[in-house]
């Protein structure tokens, strides 16, 4: 992207992000209103729960271009349906594990339990987030050229 | 005719490549296709089938034929279609360059499909006589002579000469470009060599196989062979078979979303695949056998009922070796062309 | 084997004669030694090309699922690893266990036909076998070779001889059981940088033709529709376009067998190209074992898999590159 005030070239991620309706997202709205910042290149996309969630959601995003996508639920135990957010977390485990195999940087998957109160939490995971996929640079490995073409 | 040394194969390679794209066997990950040459690649001539067949230089897998840009309300087409630069393509066996009439009995019939006449038009093709031919290798029941393949340029190999006989204008261009690098002679080596070939193409295991049963009179009679059940019925509807057959000439088009518009482009499809020409009201052919059916049916009754009687089955073998379960062509023309009855 | 198959004919002919099964389902004589097909055969006089030998490598069991849908009862004839596949495939009610007759038979290893020739054997007419020699004839001249030379990929890491399910079986020799290192490979890929990893399946997936050999091939692939096959789930395609279009498929096929995957090996076995398809699946089953416990799938026709059931001490997604080599 480019900046039109200095003219520099400076790499600012997509980032996808999925959370959960009862939780994460609540969690984003509270950062919000508290007045805490994150990187406007965060994309959140709203899910009933983190385990609608399935392997294709995660790698279309990379497809159309997104260089980091985190995947954010209700902790551990507080799933709004009960098991939910524990069969999301055997699946990322081993979706994640198995995209790093392929040469995928592992640095660019992430998933965070944040609840409805933790806006604090959900501004520092997303600037952490953002920040490490910055300095990790454009997604090359996991992307399709016939996208980007179009830009 | 010529000969040059096989260790100076590459200093050929390199020559050709100055001025022209060359597209040979390398072995890549294993395996033997069809690439383009470069300087380190690993060329092997000596693999007598390559997985994928040579169409791919012509009729792509996967080829976009235009774009379209939206913009606002606005639609532009654009033409994606670069100018074609002159290409090789060397090594082409005596099965696959007749598979090439048969593509183009298809392709440059009116309305000519100007993607593939565009390749087709570009291309230098040097085909390489077998000296060592397999069990799967059934060319000659199509009338092929695999020790004199035609071609721009025909070309011969043994332990130590690759030989060279151009045949056309084209094949006569390319021999002027490389000339420098052969040398005279080579007349009793390949002759030698032919007839070392032929004596073991008469004994191979398909080279009698009965096509007669297959003709356009027989149609109906084909067509409602109990037989095509159990030959079926191990079918997985993969696409192998179609996918490395060189005369498999079915593609579909298809819209890829871009960011600012849509990508329009062809890949090959599969008479095997279930999604097989899907209209609005489903698919006209339901079963696995219907689709297995089909795929023989038209290489051997349907394609030469319209091309005076042209099989487009060229015998490389390649769905023999390759089909998973192990169902083939040859199966299908023993149980049906009725010799395992007699 | 001779006495095995002779044996297996026996049995399938007096099966289909007292009308306990309707159809059997085994293993059709080809063209040569080294083609055999799987059919099914629904009488005695069927049974003359009935074939059992060093090439039948396929897995049965997938057939059943069709097959089984037939009115009667179905005998099939199945070597040790077919039988994980088969309870599997009971697990998830995709065969019904009461209308299946299963036969254990006897498997020494299966052979691959490309190894034979990768070895310089061409336009071959017979293959026998002998202990732990394979004697190839072929136009050119007959050659000796060892058969752990030319066995199947899948063959080489055997899970072992016990059938995990059977009726009756047909095992008339010793079968020793081979030695079991199948994540050998995974974790030398494992112990790669991510960009010799990345370099190693760019490499692999850039030979893959889409002809959905490994899926349709598959017990565990088992769908009615795939996604990939359905115009309107948006990723249905057969582009060769784009390397994301194989990593695509390649990804969500594995994982979608993750669990369910009792490591077969026939995706390997049927890719035209010969791209080591079992790495990926067995990645999975690598990861599953050291994360959860071990467990293979297809032990029993019962029971709920990795990614179906959570333990609430579950390792946590942060936690899975905190092991060694990853």
């Amino acid at each position: 992207m480019q900046d039109v005030t200095t003219g520099n070239k400076e790499f600012k991620p997509n980032i996808v992000a999925f959370c959960c309706n009862w939780c994460s997202y609540a969690g984003a709205d509270l950062a919000g209103s508290s007045r805490l910042t994150y990187p406007a290149n965060v994309k959140i996309i709203r899910v009933p729960c983190s385990c609608r969630v399935n392997p294709m959601f995660v790698l279309k995003a990379f497809q159309q271009g997104a260089d980091g996508v985190i995947l954010c639920g209700c902790h551990p135990g507080d799933c709004h349906y009960v098991t939910g957010n524990y069969y999301t977390r055997r699946r990322m485990a081993l979706l994640f594990s198995f995209l790093n195999y392929m040469g995928i940087e592992k640095e660019r998957t992430r998933v965070e339990w944040v609840s409805a109160a933790e806006g604090a939490k959900f501004s520092a995971v997303m600037n952490d987030f953002v920040k490490t996929v910055t300095e990790l640079g454009e997604n090359k490995r996991l992307t399709d050229l016939r996208v980007k073409e179009g830009k | 005719m010529f000969k040059i040394r096989k260790e100076n194969l590459n200093d050929l390679y390199a020559k050709i490549s100055e001025s022209m794209g060359l597209y040979i066997p390398i072995k890549k990950a294993g395996e033997v296709n069809y690439h383009v040459w470069g300087e380190g690649k690993e060329v092997s001539l000596e693999t007598l089938k390559t997985v994928r067949s040579p169409k791919d230089a012509f009729f792509p897998q996967t080829e976009n034929m235009m774009k379209f840009k939206t913009e606002g309300k606005n639609i532009d087409i654009i033409d994606v279609r670069d100018e074609k630069r002159p290409f090789v393509l060397f090594g082409v066996k005596a099965c696959d360059y007749k598979a090439i009439e048969v593509l183009d009995k298809v392709f440059l019939m009116d309305p000519v499909d100007t993607y593939y006449k565009a390749r087709r038009d570009a291309i230098t093709i040097v085909t390489l006589a077998c000296s060592k031919p397999e069990e799967s290798c059934f060319c000659s029941v199509f009338g092929i002579d695999a020790t004199a393949p035609c071609g721009d340029v025909t070309a011969w190999l043994d332990e130590n000469y690759l030989y060279w006989q151009a045949n056309t204008q084209k094949g006569e261009e390319l021999t002027g470009k490389v000339s420098a690098l052969f040398e005279k002679g080579g007349e009793e080596e390949v002759k030698s060599q032919q007839e070392q070939t032929k004596t073991i193409l008469a004994k191979l295991p398909f080279a009698t196989l009965d096509l007669s049963r297959f003709k356009p009179e027989n149609l109906n009679e084909l067509f409602n062979a109990p037989e095509w059940e159990s030959l079926s019925e191990a079918c997985l509807g993969c696409g192998t078979c179609t996918f490395v057959c060189p005369t498999c000439q079915c593609f579909d088009i298809r819209d890829f979303k871009t960011r600012d518009g849509v990508l329009r482009y062809r890949c090959w499809d599969s008479c095997m695949y279930s999604d097989f020409t899907l209209m609005a009201h489903g698919n006209s052919r339901t079963t696995q056998m219907q689709r297995y059916r089909q795929r023989f049916m038209h290489k051997l009754v349907y394609y030469p009922s319209q091309n005076d009687g042209l099989y487009s089955c060229v015998g490389c073998g390649r769905c023999v070796n390759k089909c998973p379960q192990r169902l083939n062509i040859v199966k299908v023309i023993n149980t049906l062309g009725g010799k395992k009855n007699d | 084997m001779r006495d095995v198959e002779q044996k297996m004919i026996e049995r399938a002919a007096a099966l289909l004669q007292n009308g306990e099964v309707a159809r059997v389902v085994g293993w059709k004589k080809g063209e040569f030694y080294f083609d055999p097909a799987p059919a099914v055969f629904e009488t005695v006089d069927e049974l003359k090309d009935f074939v059992y030998n060093g090439f039948c490598g396929a897995n049965l069991s997938k057939y059943l699922i069709k097959v089984s849908k037939n009115e009667g009862k179905t005998a099939i004839f199945m070597k040790p690893c077919d039988s994980y596949s088969f309870n599997q495939l009971v697990k998830e009610h995709r065969v019904d266990r009461e209308k299946i007759y299963v036969i254990a038979v006897e498997c020494q290893g299966k052979l691959d036909i490309e190894k034979i020739k990768a070895n310089g054997v061409t336009a071959v007419t017979n293959v026998e076998e002998n202990g732990d020699k394979v004697t190839v004839s072929s136009l050119y001249g007959e050659t000796v070779l060892d058969k752990a030379d030319v066995m199947l990929g899948k063959c080489l890491t055997c899970k072992g001889k016990t059938h995990q399910a059977k009726d009756e079986d047909i095992i008339l020799h010793e079968m020793p059981a081979p030695a079991n290192n199948r994540f050998d490979e995974v974790a030398k890929l494992e112990a790669m940088t991510e960009d010799e990893r990345f370099a190693f399946w760019k490499e692999q997936l850039q030979k893959c033709i889409r002809c959905n050999a490994c899926r349709n091939v598959c017990p565990a692939c088992s769908c009615l529709k795939c996604v990939f096959d359905n115009p309107s789930s948006g990723v249905a395609a057969k582009a060769n376009d784009d390397r994301f279009e194989e990593q695509l498929f390649h990804v969500i096929r594995a994982f979608h067998v993750s669990g369910r995957c009792t490591d077969c090996g026939e995706c390997s076995r049927v890719c035209p190209q010969n791209i080591p398809l079992h790495l990926l699946n067995r990645k999975f089953i690598k990861d599953i074992d050291g994360f959860y416990g071990e467990y293979q799938a297809g032990e029993t026709a019962e029971g709920k898999t990795p990614l179906t059931s959570y333990k609430e001490e579950d390792l946590e997604v942060s936690d899975v590159f905190k092991g060694e080599g990853k």
